[in-house]
């Protein structure tokens, strides 16, 4: 075999689902040893191409070259059986077995969990991605998690590995770690796809990258030559926008969050312990941490969707919030946008307009969309319409069924929505998850003005760049239990980092109590 | 190979042709039983589905039958919207019955114009507090809806007959087991001489008129809804779970308990150890073939209705078994889940052919 013959060679992939074109003429060629990145915002198409190369799905038109000679991949495991692997964003791991039995169920041949132990040590070793094979799964951490999968992978000796967005998962430090290891898997002559939106791990690993654009392959270059800016451009087709925020003075505490410890409902779910946060008008407290470390549950107790016990754990304008529901809390002036978009923060068979009615309806809010118990419907969709204008929502109208919308599109009309009911305490769950750059910067911004107009503003996020962007202080939640919350200017990446894996030293935690003083 | 793919967008026109759809396969479906069974298809069909709504008592006897099966229809489809299965509503129509039967009993002597709204008052809270007990088990100890409502169905069925074998029997009925025959107090007055629909149906009517505006107008109708559609939505905007299965058994257990007055204290005129052939039952697929909707329930009614007078005019003059009204009944529902697949799905246009490769497998 030629040395500059091609691992695996793409050409003119198309693909389109009823709604969306998701790749159109696609071209692809990866070389042994290469790491090569495949860079597109979301819904460009990067995920619909590896599932193709993966088997997963089957494109409408194209032909795939392995090594030179020509395939159809037609389920995951001739994929496999071709050398291809990949690790998934969202692991399919069960919880209740241990690591060597979950890899055992996952690998083509048959192999006991006993026998695997050993080669799993060996393999995880060789690459520095100690995994322990006896342990179960629901003791592990979620980056611990993700070196199962890749050991999983590595047992078959790939030839080509797909890693789809690996680093949504990881603390920045954890982040290093596995490019280590990928650079050691590369320098063996294994290929590997690597999924991002985000450019700076890009120039930092790959060698290689083709930008993805609604579905065409808009470039392909060498990130390292390259600037943030050019990439950005290729990725969305204009300049990459930019979110202002000036430094300002916090007034009065609004949410107050004290010695909150509560069990989680869920037996994998996260305790949470003695959680302490002061929230004042017209700041933003960014929440970092691997997601799975309590978020959900702080959230929940926050929203009063889960009731708590003690009156004090949440203050609200100080007034004890802790046994109130959802409703009274939102009578309060909380505003809440949770994570899940579609069946939670929003209803996928229902217009848009009665989407607003969902938390319009709370009459402290003044919209009088409900009157002596009858829904006022021009008020409703007076309401929907001066979100979708406000915040650019691309729909047909109000009367657009949510479920229609694309992810970014419905998150804008959810922010909005919130956003538009006057709160004075706003907590934002992953503001941006899934939603191209151009929309984020715009929720950004729209949470930043609502700071500016005194709001008191909770965003909890995976992303660190979002939240060194936006908030005004930053705390850490690892293991249920949350950091003090920092002032931004004396936060360091590293630090943060290093509490986000659940290493919290005394700067942590003494500073506790006077965490909501500073200001 | 024909494969189905996701529509972009739920069709409109399939959600009102569905219905169209299932009934004519029902028919097709009935036409080759009908020659299986030794008939010509054309004339089985005239006597089961036009000969009973060709005279002006055939067309009373339809809205009759339709009654019952609109009141819990209607509630029951307010309930399913929320998500919440009340599966007994047999039961709560019959101790509905039996709460009105008991006021018309103990004031036989009575001739007055309030007997009637206070059996139907009865009635309605009969059918509640049935409604309740799956109500308070599902909330207070998490049980599963289904199987309690479905089981006190036949709990309330063995009352009923212990109670017209025993305390309620009619002291002068030579042993029958059933009660005395009401007061003219007691009964609902006729809509047209000579025909044997009775005010119920008005106020069948009535009641799907403010199902329809409680539905699309009120806060608590959208309430339910987003109960049922999105559960966790309904958490996050501060909605109770408990709350939704609580009004929903409620308002189903009512109609349900008013429907069981509208037999004794019409058709009947007493009550007896069975009051009601499975309309609580046959409720459930006339909530579905409506779309839950409370128009579509009052259309599917009639259409339920006309399979069950249509069966026993088929049975009598065909000779053809009285199972044939079920199975018509089970023909229309089948069919109805099978079109309404296609709402949301569309069958994928043929693939254009890939030139042949070698392929792994």
């Amino acid at each position: 075999m030629p040395a500059d013959q091609p691992r695996l060679k793409m050409l003119g992939i198309c693909k389109s689902y009823p709604a969306v074109v998701a790749n159109s003429d696609v071209d692809l060629t990866v070389m042994p040893g290469e790491i090569h990145a495949v860079l597109g915002e979301n819904g460009a198409g990067k995920s619909t191409l590896m599932k193709i190369i993966y088997g997963v799905t089957r494109p409408d038109a194209g032909e795939m070259l392995w090594d030179g000679r020509q395939v159809r991949v037609r389920s995951p495991a001739a994929a496999r059986k071709l050398g291809i692997g990949m690790v998934f964003q969202h692991f399919a791991l069960f919880e209740t077995l241990t690591v060597a039995e979950n890899i055992s169920l996952a690998l083509d041949e048959r192999v006991t969990p006993a026998l695997l132990g050993p080669r799993i040590r060996s393999v995880s070793e060789a690459y520095g991605l100690p995994v322990d094979p006896n342990r179960h799964v629901h003791g592990l951490s979620v980056g611990e998690r993700q070196r199962v999968e890749i050991v999983r992978c590595l047992l078959q000796s790939p030839r080509l590995l797909i890693m789809d967005e690996p680093t949504s998962v990881l603390t920045p430090q954890a982040v290093l770690k596995l490019f280590e290891s990928l650079r050691r898997l590369a320098a063996e002559g294994c290929s590997i796809l690597y999924i991002s939106h985000k450019l700076d791990e890009i120039q930092a690993l790959c060698g290689k990258a083709t930008v993805l654009r609604a579905g065409r392959v808009s470039g392909c270059v060498d990130p390292r030559r390259e600037t943030s800016r050019s990439l950005a451009e290729m990725m969305i087709g204009k300049e990459l926008p930019t979110c202002h925020m000036a430094p300002r003075a916090p007034g009065e505490v609004r949410l107050a969050i004290r010695k909150l410890t509560l069990s989680a409902a869920d037996p994998y779910g996260t305790d949470l312990q003695n959680i302490n946060l002061e929230l004042r008008s017209g700041e933003v407290v960014g929440i970092a941490g691997v997601s799975g470390n309590g978020q959900q549950e702080l959230l929940k107790a926050l929203s009063g969707e889960v009731p708590l016990t003690t009156p004090a754990a949440v203050q609200l304008e100080g007034r004890d919030a802790g046994l109130l529901n959802a409703a009274e809390r939102r009578g309060l002036g909380l505003c809440f946008v949770p994570e899940e978009r579609l069946g939670r923060g929003a209803v996928p068979d229902l217009s848009l307009a009665d989407n607003a009615l969902l938390t319009g309806y709370v009459p402290e809010s003044g919209m009088g969309m409900v009157r002596n118990g009858l829904i006022q419907a021009s008020a409703v969709r007076e309401f929907a319409r001066r979100v979708i204008d406000r915040f650019n929502v691309k729909c047909g109208d109000e009367t657009s069924h949510a479920g229609s919308l694309s992810g970014g599109n419905l998150q804008k009309y959810i922010v909005g929505r919130e956003t538009l009911l006057t709160p004075k305490v706003m907590v934002v769950a992953q503001p941006t998850w899934g939603v191209d750059v151009g929309a984020s910067m715009l929720i950004r911004q729209a949470i930043i003005d609502l700071r500016d107009q005194g709001v008191a503003v909770l965003v909890v996020s995976e992303e660190l760049d979002e939240l060194f962007m936006m908030s005004d202080r930053i705390a850490v939640l690892a293991d249920g239990r949350l950091s003090r919350a920092v002032p931004i200017a004396e936060a360091s990446v590293d630090q943060i980092g290093l509490w986000m894996s659940g290493n919290f030293d005394a700067d942590a935690i003494v500073a506790d109590q006077g965490a909501g003083n500073h200001a | 190979m024909l494969r189905l793919e996701a529509r972009p967008a739920p069709s409109r026109a399939m959600m009102f042709a569905s219905p169209l759809i299932a009934a004519a396969a029902m028919l097709l479906t009935g036409s080759l039983l009908f020659s299986f069974l030794g008939q010509e298809p054309l004339h089985a069909f005239y006597v089961y589905f036009i000969k009973p709504a060709s005279t002006a008592y055939g067309v009373g006897e339809l809205l009759l039958k339709a009654t019952p099966l609109i009141l819990c229809g209607v509630g029951l489809a307010l309930g399913f919207r929320a998500s919440v299965w009340n599966i007994g509503a047999d039961g709560q129509l019959t101790i509905g019955a039996i709460a009105g039967g008991c006021v018309a009993l103990y004031f036989r002597e009575v001739d007055a114009a309030w007997v009637l709204p206070l059996m139907l008052v009865a009635g309605a809270l009969g059918g509640m507090a049935w409604a309740a007990i799956p109500a308070l088990l599902r909330t207070r100890y998490n049980t599963n809806e289904i199987l309690v409502s479905l089981m006190l169905v036949y709990v309330a069925y063995l009352l009923l007959s212990y109670l017209v074998h025993g305390p309620l029997r009619d002291p002068h009925g030579f042993n029958f087991p059933q009660s005395r025959m009401f007061q003219e107090a007691a009964l609902l007055p006729l809509l047209v001489e000579g025909l044997r629909t009775n005010v119920a149906f008005i106020l069948s009517l009535v009641l799907t008129a403010g199902a329809w505006f409680f539905c699309s107008r009120s806060f608590i109708g959208y309430r339910m809804q987003v109960s049922g559609m999105a559960p966790a939505a309904a958490a996050y905007a501060g909605f109770s779970e408990k709350r939704n299965v609580w009004l929903a058994f409620l308002i189903s257990g009512a109609t349900a308990g008013l429907a069981g007055v509208g037999e004794v204290a019409g058709p009947i005129g007493q009550l007896q150890p069975s009051v009601s052939p499975g309309y609580g039952f046959a409720a459930i697929i006339v909530a579905y073939v409506g779309r839950l909707h409370p128009l579509g329930v009052l259309l599917a009614s009639l259409l339920m209705s006309l399979l069950y007078i249509g069966g026993e005019s088929a049975q009598m003059e065909l000779q053809i078994p009285s199972a044939i009204t079920g199975l018509f009944q089970g023909l229309l529902l089948f069919y109805l889940l099978a079109a309404d697949l296609f709402i949301h799905y569309r069958f994928k246009p043929a693939m254009p052919v890939l030139h042949a490769v070698p392929t792994t497998d």
